[in-house]
């Protein structure tokens, strides 16, 4: 399992190569989260619509390494947008991918765009 | 570099180690510690809490390691034999020769046992050390009733010991009143009938003339002639000081005991000190840990040179709360030291006795007695010691301003700064004041770690909670008891801000109530609080919901989800077995009977559960609501249908209960029992309410739980019939839920719910707040609107669609891997 974290790394929007059509726009539940899978990764996408902002970030909480995140309750700490693991309630950034609650790892995120109706995820390969 | 030696590892010969541990001198000392017990030092003055729970671990005051950091020689097991005052060096039981340029006596006392014919037999013992406690534990296992010589504090505490070890338990007190030392004879027969009403039984004026039995205890045998059956003895009728290593190297003892000190704690040696429970100063032997741990801190301040107060005695009043009863006795309680006049507040109905001495002048506060109701202590002990003015009207002080409107001259705020708040570690108002300025400490956390105030017997925490409150306030700063960061308001405070407003989204009421975009905390609590108001389908809002709420669910190990179907009461056709083990069969799902007498399914995949649920549903179950926070189960045992004891229909009425709150939403999970007669066979006093049959109705408790801390249900009504039973759980139920703090159990709030048990009742029963129909109103809603969730999802594409692994493909989770065991599939374990 500590090889499916190594699998996720944080990409930078400038590097990507390859932007994945995931799915529709309605296919993502406002204000919170669903899973993608592209290749063998898992995912997250937050559809924050309270802030009218889009985040991905990877499916698996480095916790207690369950793929989970997408089910997370999203919100935000002072003005950082995060989501809670809903095993144990661990959350991370969702902007940079830190650990907030400085227990454990820290996540990849991932560049995501909207583009004609469908959620693009970039990726680097 | 100065050789310390303390012998005595108990709590002032560690505080003695802390104190000078964390003065800047530390490094002209090298310490070595004896203690003759196995464990460290430990916090005798919590010990009762030995038997309901905590372990020895949680009762030390700092691990071996500590002493380790600390560089601290810690010599446990070690009884030392002898003082060789002339080389100055101390000698163990094993040989062990340690030097010392100054040695603290820290040696504390032992129980104190009156030589009554009989005493050595099995059966007595003592209460005192860890492990006497081990024994009476072991003991008590085979008894079932328990005697307790002494009604003082420390017997008082060894009663609650044995009741909470499940034995029939008595006090046996010499003189004609409890705890004659602090109280008064009002006073202590308030708390007696306290103690009473709790099961414990009190002979007063009984003194024991002999122990009965063969070689093992029977009973005890009083001097007026009666006699009392009982299984074991505990003896707790006072300290004597362990004198005896300072009286065999010549140093000077006390008639009454103890090592003789002057105001220096200095014995006849003057390199010898001695501190704690094992000093005499002027004949005088302090039992409490306050005084010893002032004594610890003024040999340290000589030790370093640090500016000395000398030891003058020590006031003794205290405040405890002795098997659930308040109790507190300050100054001069019986107003006898000088001429003075009480004021007195007796209420026998609630349990309060509240007494005040007022100096013949009128003009102060001489001492005085609380039971049932020490609330107003920690000022009360301030005015004493600080002679501050009384008001002008000094009965207010005990029985509150009647007239409305804030007390003038009795918050905390009006104390001086040198009033020293916390006797146990000397710390001042002052210095707590500063350190919530300067530091900027908002949480009492914060304040026990950095001042220590409210860290020995934690009696001066309701006070500094006050004055950080007030000092927060002073600086502008919000101190309400709030959510979380996206709203300034407490649970109770935003559920009638929903109910009012009408307000049905999360969106809605952090918009108009609340600022940012919720959290983890704020947005399940709003969604709990929605449901208990409006009662509508919660996965019409799935993202405020915990992930259990969101797919309904338990969600487990690995990812996958648990299923449970209700079973109201436990009772089930063989029919329905069937469809629940063909459906697990043909799902794959390992099966469990829960401890809430239903069938657990375990192992299900997110896109699996809308399909096992149509199965369920057109086999006629409902959700069970397991995975949450609302009500689980209603256990019963099969009552008079078929126990040949049973006095009430217990299956019937447990059914009858299930279905009435059945998916009621509620600040944490509930759970109910019905027993069909007093063998309580349902546990119902382990639930937050527990209905038990009696021959003329019902048995009513609330408040109960099982889990980490177990806590029984109190008794709420008696013998009431069905439907006054509903009504009363009802009116509960929903009193609950208005006032609870998130993700608080009943007997969390109970215990936090100011007045208690009474309070409750009068609310409940007695509708002492005229809200009792407005309650059952509310109640009634509930009822009427209930439908299963997911009955309603199965038969909706729309909520059926969200139950995917992933949105862009039909392909299942791969990463759920399940490994075997016992012929069942379980989660591959947690990384």
């Amino acid at each position: 399992m500590i090889f499916e974290l190594e699998k996720y790394k944080t990409t930078e929007v400038t590097k990507v190569s390859t932007w994945y059509r995931a799915a529709p726009v309605d296919a993502f539940p406002e204000n919170g989260g669903a899973c993608i899978k592209y290749k063998d990764l898992q995912i997250a996408i937050f559809n924050f619509a309270r802030r009218k902002e889009w985040y991905a970030c990877q499916n698996l909480c480095p916790h207690k390494m369950q793929m989970a995140l997408s089910r997370g309750m999203i919100g935000s700490d002072a003005d950082e947008p995060k989501v809670a693991c809903p095993f144990h309630k661990k959350t991370f950034s969702l902007k940079s991918g830190k650990n907030l609650n400085g227990e454990t790892c820290d996540i990849a995120t991932y560049p995501i765009k909207i583009e004609d109706g469908y959620v693009f995820v970039g990726f680097e390969e | 570099m100065t050789r310390i030696a303390v012998i005595g590892n108990g709590m002032v010969g560690y505080k003695f180690c802390e104190k000078l541990c964390a003065t800047s001198n530390r490094k002209d000392f090298q310490i070595t510690v004896f203690g003759e017990e196995t464990w460290p030092a430990y916090d005798r003055v919590h010990l009762s809490a030995y038997f309901s729970g905590s372990t020895a671990d949680d009762l030390i005051m700092a691990s071996k390691g500590w002493y380790q950091e600390n560089q601290i020689e810690l010599l446990t097991n070690e009884l030392v034999v002898h003082i060789d005052r002339e080389h100055k060096k101390v000698v163990s039981h094993s040989g062990v020769e340690v030097f010392y340029d100054k040695l603290i006596l820290a040696t504390g006392s032992a129980a104190f046992v009156p030589p009554i014919p009989g005493v050595e037999k099995t059966g007595v013992f003592v209460y005192r050390t860890l492990e006497d406690l081990d024994a009476i534990m072991t003991y008590g296992r085979k008894a079932k009733s328990a005697a307790v010589m002494g009604g003082g504090l420390l017997g008082l505490e060894a009663a609650k010991a044995v009741m909470d070890m499940g034995l029939e338990a008595h006090v046996i007190e010499f003189a004609p009143r409890l705890m004659p030392r602090q109280l008064d004879a009002a006073g202590s027969s308030i708390l007696q009938s306290k103690l009473e009403s709790l099961g414990i039984s009190i002979h007063l004026s009984k003194s024991t003339q002999q122990i009965n039995g063969e070689e093992q205890l029977t009973g005890l045998q009083f001097a007026d002639g009666s006699a009392l059956a009982v299984d074991m003895l505990v003896v707790s009728a006072g300290i004597k000081p362990r004198d005896e290593l300072a009286k065999a190297c010549g140093l000077e003892v006390a008639a009454r005991g103890g090592v003789v000190v002057n105001e220096f704690l200095q014995t006849t040696d003057e390199s010898i000190y001695a501190i704690g429970e094992v000093a005499s100063y002027k004949n005088m032997i302090y039992g409490l840990v306050a005084p010893g741990y002032e004594m610890a801190a003024q040999v340290v301040n000589q030790l370093t040179e640090a500016e000395v107060k000398p030891f003058f005695g020590y006031d003794m009043s205290t405040k405890l709360k002795l098997i659930g009863v308040d109790v507190g006795s300050f100054g001069d309680p019986f107003g006898d030291a000088e001429p003075s006049k009480p004021i007195v507040f007796e209420d026998k109905v609630k349990g309060i006795y509240k007494r005040i001495n007022i100096a013949a002048n009128g003009k102060k506060l001489l001492g005085g007695i609380l039971v049932g109701d020490a609330s107003a202590y920690g000022m009360l002990l301030q005015m004493v010691q600080n002679n501050m003015a009384l008001p002008p009207e000094p009965e207010a002080l005990i029985l509150g301003n009647r007239g409305g409107g804030e007390m003038v001259g009795a918050g905390v705020e009006s104390l001086p700064d040198e009033a020293q708040l916390c006797s146990c570690e000397n710390v001042s108002k002052g210095a707590i004041c500063m350190a919530i300025e300067k530091d900027g400490l908002t949480q009492i956390a914060d304040i026990k770690a950095c001042t220590k105030a409210g860290t020995g017997c934690g009696g001066c925490l309701p006070m500094v909670n006050d004055l950080l409150k007030h000092q927060l306030k002073v600086m502008g700063k919000q101190v309400k008891n709030v959510l979380c960061e996206h709203f300034d308001y407490s649970r109770q405070e935003l559920l009638d801000l929903v109910k009012i407003k009408k307000i049905r989204t999360f969106n809605q009421l952090i918009d108009q109530y609340g600022k940012g975009d919720g959290c983890e905390i704020c947005k399940p609590a709003v969604a709990s609080i929605l449901a208990s108001t409006w009662n509508e389908l919660i996965v019409k809002q799935d993202t405020i919901q915990d992930t259990n709420d969101r797919f309904l669910a338990n969600i487990q190990k690995g990812g996958s989800y648990s299923v449970v179907p209700r079973i109201p009461g436990g009772e089930i056709t063989p029919d329905k077995l069937i469809v629940i083990g063909e459906i697990a069969k043909r799902y794959g799902l390992y099966t469990k009977i829960t401890g809430g007498q239903r069938i657990d399914m375990f192992g299900a995949r997110v896109d699996q559960l809308p399909d096992i649920w149509e199965e369920l549903i057109n086999a006629g179950f409902e959700s069970g609501h397991a995975y949450g926070k609302s009500l689980r189960t209603v256990k019963s045992c099969v009552g008079t249908t078929w126990c040949r004891y049973g006095v009430q229909d217990a299956v019937s009425f447990a059914i009858r209960v299930e279905e009435r709150y059945r998916g009621l939403r509620s600040p944490h999970k509930l759970k109910g029992a019905v027993s069909g007669c007093i063998r309580e066979c349902a546990e119902a006093q382990s639930k937050d309410f527990g209905i038990i049959a009696t021959e003329k109705g019902w048995n009513l408790y609330v408040c109960g739980n099982g889990g980490s801390k177990p806590q029984h249900a109190k008794l709420l009504v008696t013998d009431v019939d069905s439907e006054t039973c509903l009504k009363y759980i009802d009116r509960f139920l929903m009193f609950y839920i208005r006032t609870a703090e998130p993700l608080t159990r009943t007997a969390t709030w109970l215990n936090k719910l100011e007045g208690g048990l009474d309070y409750l009742r009068d609310v409940v029963v007695n509708d002492s707040l005229g809200i009792g129909e407005e309650l059952e109103n509310d109640m009634a809603f509930m009822v009427q609107t209930y439908s299963c969730e997911w009955k309603e999802v199965v038969n909706n594409p729309e909520l059926r669609a969200k139950f995917k692994s992933f949105v862009n493909s039909d392909e299942s989770d791969p990463s759920l891997e399940f490994q075997e065991m016992r012929g069942q599939k379980i989660p591959a374990s947690w990384s």
